[in-house]
Order: structure tokens, then sequence, then C-alpha cells
């Protein structure tokens, strides 16, 4: 099969370029891009991309592969190849640092925006804070989110503007802790996203929904924030 | 919270309630306006103009118009903040943007009290 890779030394060469490379897949099995990625790294050693779990657990490999983003540890050739030819690009939207691998710093700026982390100025009991199941529940499809950065970097308005608005990924966080019955911060988050950037620079298209790799929906927590400083406003 | 001086109510939640309430009334004029035309007797000089001589059509246009201003605002505005990197020349363009609109209010205001 024929693999059309993104490459980018900023040391050696002026500009990016798409190196073309004709491989065997040993046994004609349906391997993993990352499986596949590392036959490339045997014959080229200086193949730069970010890896880490191997297993869909770290978000360390996400990349886009034939034009969607994902993460080529748990995505087999048979979904992304077209044609007997597969084209590797790094996530679109955010500075290369070398081959497939990005700089991820507005994309954590953003994340490190929404506070992620419980706050919550009451004395601590004695033991934990406790939360019923039904509360429990309001985090499933939101606390499992990996950073992996596939969705905020698949999101136009992300590309636009990476240093205005939030991104699905940071927004989906937001509401993770929006959501969660033991943080008392409700209305200062709210203060913080009601600008016209931060939230309302989705447009509801869900490129997120469509490439996350965990099978989250950011577009329906960010319509949750939304119903949120509604029914917060006078 | 991202400060932005420029855009139509400076608040996100409030621009994006002014965008929902004007797409409504723009919707029910066109459907108004569809309807009129479509099933309304023969369409002449006189019957056009009876119609906006009529006190109540004269407020619903007026309110289509503010509407299609306010709408057009915050969708012209969301536009260049997104491709419009350079200060100078998106502000350049939001003013001719927010001029054709306030002519376009005025020039309806005269037409519609002109009739």
């Amino acid at each position: 099969m024929l693999v059309s890779v993104y490459r980018y030394n900023p040391e050696t060469d002026d500009a990016p370029y798409m190196q073309d490379i004709h491989i065997d897949i040993p046994g004609g099995k349906d391997i993993m891009v990352l499986d596949l990625l590392q036959l490339l790294k045997d014959k080229d050693p200086t193949m730069g991309y970010r890896r880490s779990c191997r297993e869909g657990v770290c978000g360390s490999d996400g990349m886009n592969m034939n034009g969607v983003n994902g993460l080529a540890c748990v995505t087999p050739l048979s979904e992304v190849v077209v044609n007997d030819k597969l084209v590797l690009r790094p996530l679109p939207g955010l500075p290369v640092i070398r081959d497939l691998v990005v700089d991820m710093s507005q994309f954590y700026t953003q994340y490190e925006k929404i506070k992620p982390f419980l706050i919550n100025d009451t004395p601590a009991p004695a033991i934990e804070r406790l939360q019923s199941p039904e509360e429990r529940a309001e985090l499933d499809g939101l606390y499992e989110c990996i950073l992996c950065a596939c969705c905020s970097t698949a999101c136009p308005s992300f590309w636009w503007n990476p240093d205005k608005f939030v991104g699905p990924s940071g927004l989906l966080q937001a509401y993770r802790f929006l959501a969660d019955t033991r943080d008392t911060a409700t209305e200062e988050r709210l203060a913080d996203l009601d600008d016209p950037f931060s939230v309302f620079r989705c447009h509801g298209i869900m490129n997120c929904v469509s490439v996350c790799p965990k099978g989250l929906n950011p577009t329906k927590a960010i319509g949750k924030i939304r119903n949120m400083l509604l029914s917060q406003a006078t | 919270m991202v400060t932005s001086i420029t855009s139509f109510g400076r608040s996100g939640l409030y621009d994006w309630m002014i965008q929902r309430v004007s797409a409504v009334v723009l919707l029910a004029y066109t459907i108004f306006m569809i309807g009129y035309m479509l099933f309304g007797s023969e369409l002449d000089y006189q019957q056009w103009k009876e119609l906006f001589e009529c006190t109540a059509m004269r407020i619903f246009t007026l309110l289509a118009l503010l509407s299609m201003a306010a709408h057009a605002w915050i969708g012209m505005w969301s536009i260049s903040t997104d491709y419009i990197k350079p200060t100078g020349i998106r502000f350049l363009f939001q003013s001719a943007c927010g001029l054709l609109t306030f002519i376009y209010v005025i020039w309806g205001i005269q037409i519609l009290w002109g009739v």
C-alpha cells in the first residue's frame, strides 16, 4: 500500500512536504495505524510521532488519517485506508514541532482556563464528599475524556480562534465540573464563559462528536452549558 | 472570559438569544409574505399599497427590518472575527457593515412611511 506522510524537521527543512512510501503489510493483516507507523519508523528512524499506551487510553497519538482525526493506536487500517492509500498528517490547526508531533500549548491553555478541578470552600467532611448514584451518573460521558485533542483540532471555530474559543474538549470538561454536585463555583464558572467566544463560537456542526475516539458528545455538553447560562440569566 | 467591545451585546448569551429571536421574527415575516403572494387575491399595485398602509403591517415590517439588522450584524461580526485577523482591516469591515445596516434601516423606515 501507499502511505503519504507529512514530514517536517524545522532544523533541516525549509517547508513541510509529503513523503510517499510504499510498504507491504506483513501477512496482509488488518493492523492498527500505529503499528504501520512503527513499520515506517523501522525503515526510517527519523520519523517523528507521539505514542505511549498504544491502547487508546493516554491520548498521545492523535493524528489526521485520510482527513479524519483519530487515535492511531485504535484505528485499524481497514477503517481509514481508501484505494490502498493512506495520508497521515498531524492534528490540524496546531503548530507542528516535527513530522506528526504538534505543539499542544494552545489546547492546554484553554483546558487550564476552565479550572479543571473541584472548587469547594465549605469545610471538608471527616471522610469524603458523598454523591448519590444519580448525581454520580451525571458525570458519565464527561469524565472519560483523555485530552487527545482530536475533537478541538477538528473544529473550525477552534482553528480560527484557538486563543479565545475554549473548544469542544475544554467545554466538555467545563460541563463536567458544572454538573458535579460537589463543586460550589457554578456561578463563577458560568460568569467566566458568558462572552461571545468561549462557548458561543460553537455553531453545533458536531465535528467533535464524529471524531471523538471515546464516543463522547461535546456538542451535547455545550448545549447544557448554554441552558445553564440561560436559566441563570433574567 | 474573553473581553470584546465590538460585539452586539458584549454578552455571548445575549447575542445568541437575539440571533434566535430575530430568526423567528424573520421566519414569521417570510411565511406571511410567501402566503400573501401565493394565496392573496390578484396582486396589483392598489392592493400592495393598501397592505403597506396598514399600521399593523408597518409595525411587522419594521420589526422584521430591525431583526434583520441585528441578525446580520451578529452574523457578520462573527464572520469578521473568524476570518479577518488584522485588527485595522477587521475594524474597517465591521464599520462598513454597521454603516450599511444603519443606512438600510433608515432607508427602510423612509420607504415604509412614504407609502
